[in-house]
């Protein structure tokens, strides 16, 4: 892996044309990710969070400022470039899953395979298993998301993520339409795949989610207004397992 | 992405919505079967006709009055008539290549004998008509070059005209009474059938040309002067000798264009299938009307598909389909649908093709190539109704794709 940051923004904006007025989402944003980070980005409604998140995913592209993602500028490339790079070096997890309805898990995984030009010689079928596998639900392939709790879709919605073996995995909010356990599951899951190297960049609201991670930026109106380590980084399987074994005391 | 996922994706989301895909099919359909069963009948009227203008005589030629156009269709013909019965004698003395000559004078009359009544037209010809047709005698025979000269109050009974006169008896030797002036019967001709435009041949009665024009009066003119080459092989130039003794027959000048109409078997069928031809225009209109019209239905539905699919758009363009992809996919299944659409045409077009055959007991036969062609422009229609649609398709925008309730 190369020895430069995976993301580096240089005053990055973002305005919405809303009629006659201007909607400055992103006001200026300063930010480098270093492999291996596990970041959260945090702040109020409205600061801008999704905004960032989906330039940093390539699905919207900045009105001034630069973004390079693995030392390339991405800012500028044309809407065929921005796909192969969604699909081969970002995994994106959103909010609501987004999972294609009345589609099985195994498919729902394949689905970024299908649209891989670089490696269309291997085995989809078994690389969404293994990505099936890796988050847990082996046993869940044959189902389709009506059939599968939340949980257990938001952990179709990471397999489909990273079934392309990217190096950047972005989270709008994953856990905001799961309990505070299932929220922690799948902050192990992350964890996890960041131990083995995987730079994880995720959007949350929560505070006690936030210490699970290595890094904090909040943004406020468009800017970064903190950007701080985090000291007591907390073990996400550990805690499930006391939690586990205070509920079976 | 692979073309068989492609396919495969197409084929789901269209059986997922299995009605509507249907209904949208439907105009494709009926526009194919249509087209498919109306071309196999008009091949089959077109066989028909053939084989009966074959049997009109033997390396028949016939002159009509007035000049023809370009397609064989005589303008104003019979609006002034301009063949005589010495065009008719002029041809019979000098035509080297005809072996025999014989003009028609038509004349319309009210048959009275045996006690009945019956309407026919009567055919004031000369011995060489039923050479020149090929038709010969069941009872009875023909007149001779005696009875021409001799304007005898002769003739022979077409086989319906017999039969309706003089059921289950022979008429030779009986008498007719045609516009009040009494005929001997002679003959009766032998069964025919009918012309290619469905009128009886049978339905008339022959008598010497000479007795028909000065005994009886009332309106009657030389609808066409036939005559026989003498082989096949001389049919063409016989044509353009006759041509040349009519003209001077009419004292044509140089400059001034032909008043009559000369054609062998092969331009009648022409002329016949010609309307025909006009036929299959028709039905190439509605061909091209129907699968508008249906491919008007594939865009339609395809445009309800890709608004209630914008989510799954979004979804797909998240994980990296390129615009070309989405395009890809949503061209694929209205081609899919479309030429589905076809195949089912194609097959209701063969079905009930066989089903006319056997009612009709024409020959009504599709050509393989013309299914294929059917199908062919039916996937046309599915690529140029389709692409609108996926273009809207692959135009979203990913975050607002994905937004869209
Ligand atoms: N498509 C859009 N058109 C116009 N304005 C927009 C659009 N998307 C976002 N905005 C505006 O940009 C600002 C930032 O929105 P964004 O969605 O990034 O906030 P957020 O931090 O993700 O909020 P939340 O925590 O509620 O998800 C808001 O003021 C919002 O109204
Ligand atoms: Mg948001």
């Amino acid at each position: 892996m190369a020895t430069g940051p995976v993301i580096r923004l240089r005053d990055l904006q973002r305005t919405y044309a809303m009629g006659r007025n201007e909607v400055r989402a992103l006001a200026g944003i300063d930010l480098e990710v270093a492999p291996g980070e596990m970041i959260a980005i945090m702040g109020a409604s409205g600061s801008g969070k999704s905004t960032l998140m989906n330039i940093l995913g390539c699905l919207d592209r900045p009105t001034a400022g630069t973004y390079e993602l693995d030392g390339r500028r991405v800012d500028q490339l044309g809407g065929k470039e921005l796909a192969d790079i969604r699909n081969q070096r970002i995994g994106f997890v959103f909010q609501g899953f987004n999972l294609l309805p009345r589609t099985s898990a195994q498919e729902n995984v394949e689905l970024p395979l299908l649209y891989d030009r670089a490696h269309h010689h291997r085995d989809i079928g078994r690389a969404a298993t293994a990505a099936l596998e890796r988050v847990g639900l082996g046993d869940r392939r044959d189902h389709v998301p009506n059939e599968l709790s939340g949980g257990q879709q938001q952990r179709v919605a990471i397999a489909r993520a990273l079934v392309t073996e990217p190096a950047l995995l972005l989270a709008d909010e994953p856990t905001g339409n799961l309990d505070t356990h299932t929220s922690i599951e799948i902050l192990a899951l992350f964890q996890a795949l960041n131990d083995r190297g995987l730079t994880v960049v995720m959007v949350t609201h929560e505070l006690d989610l936030a210490r699970y991670v290595r890094r904090v930026v909040e943004l406020r109106d468009g800017r970064l207004v903190r950007d701080e380590a985090v000291r007591d980084r907390r073990d996400a399987a550990a805690d499930l397992a006391a939690g586990a074994a205070s509920a079976a005391s | 992405m692979r073309h068989a996922r492609l396919f495969r994706i197409a084929v789901r989301s269209i059986a997922r919505t299995k009605l509507r895909s249907a209904l949208t099919m439907l105009g494709v359909i009926i526009g194919v079967g249509a087209v498919m069963v109306m071309v196999a009948i008009g091949q089959g009227a077109r066989s028909r006709i053939e084989a009966s203008i074959q049997n009109l005589g033997t390396n028949l030629v016939v002159i009509t009055p007035g000049a023809s156009n370009a397609g064989g269709v005589s303008r104003g013909a019979g609006s002034f008539n301009r063949l005589t019965i010495d065009d008719a004698e002029k041809l019979a003395r000098e035509s080297l290549l005809l072996s025999n000559v014989s003009p028609v004078i038509m004349a319309g009359a009210r048959i009275r004998g045996g006690g009945a009544n019956w309407f026919a037209p009567i055919f004031g010809v000369d011995v060489a008509y039923p050479v020149i047709r090929d038709w010969a005698t069941s009872s009875g025979q023909f007149f001779g070059a005696a009875d021409v000269r001799a304007m005898r109050k002769v003739c022979v009974l077409g086989a319906t005209v017999a039969g309706n006169i003089f059921p289950g008896q022979d008429p030779v030797g009986e008498q007719v009474i045609l516009r009040g002036v009494p005929f001997k019967v002679i003959g009766v001709l032998a069964a025919k059938g009918q012309t290619a435009d469905g009128s009886d041949q049978d339905d008339c009665i022959l008598a010497p040309y000479t007795t028909v024009r000065t005994r009886l009066a009332g309106r009657q003119f030389i609808a066409q002067i036939l005559g026989s080459a003498w082989s096949a092989a001389d049919v063409e130039a016989a044509k353009s000798e006759v041509s040349a003794i009519m003209r001077e027959s009419h004292g044509l000048g140089d400059w001034e264009e032909d008043d009559f109409t000369v054609r062998n078997q092969a331009d009648l069928a022409e002329t016949a299938t010609g309307t025909t031809r006009v036929m299959s225009m028709l039905l190439a209109a509605i061909a091209a009307i129907s699968l508008f019209v249906g491919g008007i239905g594939i865009m339609n539905i395809m445009l309800v598909s890709v608004t209630e699919r914008t989510r799954e758009i979004g979804i797909r363009m998240a994980i990296g389909a390129r615009p070309g992809d989405v395009l890809a996919q949503f061209l694929v299944e209205a081609v899919v649908l479309s030429t589905l659409g076809g195949l089912v045409g194609v097959a209701i077009g063969y079905g009930s093709s066989w089903l006319v055959g056997r009612l009709t007991g024409w020959p009504t036969t599709i050509a393989p190539a013309m299914a294929g062609l059917a199908l062919g422009f039916s996937a046309a229609v599915g690529v140029f109704f389709g692409f609108w649609p996926a273009r809207k398709a692959a135009a979203l925008d990913p975050i607002a794709a994905l937004r869209y309730e």
